[in-house]
């Protein structure tokens, strides 16, 4: 009769559950740096600094794009117009509903709207709409935003997200970090 | 499973002898592609088993001689490619081979495929055969998605982008799995290099399940246009060796003529000029397609444009977007369960002539799916989308389990050889 066939847990049983548990946790050990290793490195995470940006030179109607993290953002300055039109827009009628003065930011007058610029659907850049006061299309897969970056008909599900900023000082914008101190 | 065979191996002389006894090799060689039984009735659709095992060679040849000219950098990579086009001898047309060798490529898996779907090769004994060749049609997917990353045009930037971005539709930990497939926050340089070591890879994992494809196909044994087994073995096979081979190589040397039309003649034809553009990560290209082969699942992708909710409550279970992901996934995970979706008992379409019209509709179907991909994602195209992604699963889920018991299948012939004897009286 071998040890095996004793029905109540022994010493054998035990052999075989801390071998196999300790091979498991061995064989994750060695994993991990095998799939963590095609995480963002070091090099990649310190280019995700803040960025800083003078705002006074952008003019009502007029966008730039900046990067951060390697990727690009919105900035404009909205419109009389169009500040009237976003907030005209029902939220009923939004997939994604929010509404817009949370979405425009500024220091002394609220017109600035500043917007992660890859499309929430698949990451493509949506292009301003030409002769409409609308906001943005994206040529990928025919997602359309408004000037606030509202998504409001087409494949993605989420409006184009706000990224953390600040303003330091009046016209000096940082994003990246709410903090004014991380400039 | 021991199979009868059209002759036995006999090594010719000393140093064979010596050989078989200690790795028989050139008799495995011998079993499998010399006297391996073959239906004589296999008509020119079957020939492209063996065209596609010779386009793996020509992709794996032509790809490590690029890979001894290409930098995989951002900075590089645009211009290694121009000079392997301009500069390097041969290298225009060893990247010409390589990049039209991969259109190729898919146009003889499709045809593989819907002759798979025709005559019911995938139906008992064969499923795991099946399951293997749609195993090898996703690592080709892979493959030829993160090749077009490597030349670092506008479309390689933007694909790259466009197709990580599915995973960020996964809910909770879609955008770290997002950041790990890159190594950053957007598409760039580590994104590149881990591209070419996997597309220098993943021929190589074909290339061992291809193996196990073969295997599968040789325990089984091929299928034929009657969907009858083979019942007389002397009557109705001939050896691989000089049959199929001879037939195989006279259907290679038709492809390669059509092949180097695409070589010599319209080299570009299949690409995009916009990936002559170097990438650049703040203009994406007005309207971005994928390539030919990948535009029905791509218009799949692009029809789900709605939110589902559970009803009267607005609460979202699936948005848009992950929609959009799941379709485009499930259009082809729906064809590992093909198999046992089909539940008729008569393999081949010859007869079962309900099935014939719904596969024709199908095919046509997947045609003009691959159509509306290339088309702007807006209006009546969106529509059509809707509608042909809603019946190429309806085709799998609704139609294939209920033809099974609802249509009468004509007269199946006896066996193969009075299958073959009637066609030559008529």
């Amino acid at each position: 009769m071998s040890a095996n066939d004793v029905k109540d847990p022994n010493r054998r049983d035990f052999l075989y559950i801390a071998t196999g548990a300790m091979g498991a946790v061995g064989t994750a050990a060695v994993a991990w740096p095998f799939i963590d290793q095609m995480n963002p490195s070091a090099e990649t995470r310190a280019a995700g600094l803040p960025v800083e940006i003078d705002v006074s030179s952008i003019e009502a109607g007029q966008s730039v794009t900046i990067m951060w993290r390697s990727k690009p953002y919105f900035i404009r300055r909205l419109t009389t117009k169009e500040l009237s039109e976003v907030s005209k827009v029902s939220l009923n009628d939004l997939k994604d509903p929010q509404a817009a003065d949370e979405r425009i930011g500024g220091s002394e007058v609220k017109d600035l709207v500043i917007v992660a610029s890859n499309c929430t659907h698949l990451g493509c850049i949506p292009k301003e709409i030409e002769n409409g006061a609308e906001g943005w299309k994206c040529p990928c897969h025919g997602s359309v935003f408004d000037m606030t970056g509202r998504i409001l008909r087409g494949p993605a599900a989420t409006n184009l997200p706000v990224p953390p900023y600040v303003f330091a000082t009046a016209n000096k914008l940082i994003v990246g970090t709410t903090n004014p101190e991380d400039a | 499973m021991a199979h009868e065979q059209h002759g036995i191996y006999e090594p010719k002389n000393g140093f064979m002898q010596w050989i078989d006894v200690r790795l028989p090799l050139p008799r495995l060689v011998y079993d499998s592609f010399v006297a391996y039984p073959v239906p004589k009735n296999l008509n020119g659709w079957y020939t492209f088993g063996g065209i596609l095992s010779i386009m793996l060679v020509v992709q794996i040849i032509t790809g490590i001689v690029l890979a001894m000219h290409f930098a995989a950098s951002t900075q590089l990579a645009f211009n290694s490619v121009e000079t392997i086009m301009r500069d390097v001898n041969y290298g225009w047309l060893i990247r010409r081979i390589h990049a039209n060798g991969a259109s190729m490529f898919f146009v003889a898996v499709y045809i593989h495929m819907f002759r798979g779907m025709y005559y019911g090769s995938y139906k008992a004994p064969r499923e795991i055969l099946w399951i293997l060749g749609v195993i090898i049609f996703l690592l080709m997917m892979a493959a030829a998605f993160m090749g077009y990353v490597l030349p670092w045009g506008q479309m390689s930037f933007w694909g790259a982008t466009v197709i990580t971005g599915f995973f960020s539709a996964i809910p909770l930990i879609g955008t770290g799995i997002q950041e790990l497939l890159l190594g950053g926050y957007a598409v760039g340089n580590p994104t590149l290099n881990r591209f070419f070591s996997l597309h220098y890879l993943l021929p190589f994992m074909i290339a061992g399940v291809v193996v196990l494809h073969v295997w599968a196909l040789h325990v089984t044994g091929q299928s034929n246009p009657t969907g009858v087994e083979v019942k007389n073995f002397r009557k109705e096979t001939v050896p691989f060796t000089p049959y199929a081979t001879l037939k195989d190589a006279l259907a290679m040397v038709l492809f390669f003529i059509v092949f180097a039309w695409f070589v010599f003649y319209l080299p570009d034809y299949m690409g995009h000029p916009d990936n002559y553009i170097p990438a650049d990560p703040l203009v994406t290209p007005a309207h971005i397609v994928p390539e030919w082969y990948f535009l029905p699942f791509y218009a799949i992708l692009r029809a789900i444009t709605f939110n589902i909710e559970i009803p009267f409550t607005g609460i979202v279970l699936i948005d848009s977007k992950l929609g959009g992901v799941i379709a485009m996934f499930g259009s082809i995970i729906v064809l590992f369960f093909l198999p046992w979706l089909d539940t008729s008992k008569v393999r081949s379409a010859r007869y079962r002539p309900l099935f014939r019209q719904f596969f024709w509709i199908f095919a046509g179907v997947c045609v003009a799916l691959g159509y509306l991909g290339s088309r702007p994602a807006e209006g009546i195209y969106t529509l059509l989308s809707q509608i042909f992604t809603a019946y190429y699963f309806g085709h799998f889920l609704i139609i294939l389990p209920l033809l099974g018991w609802k249509e009468k299948p004509s007269a199946i012939p006896a066996s193969i050889a009075d299958a073959v004897l009637a066609d030559k009286k008529a």
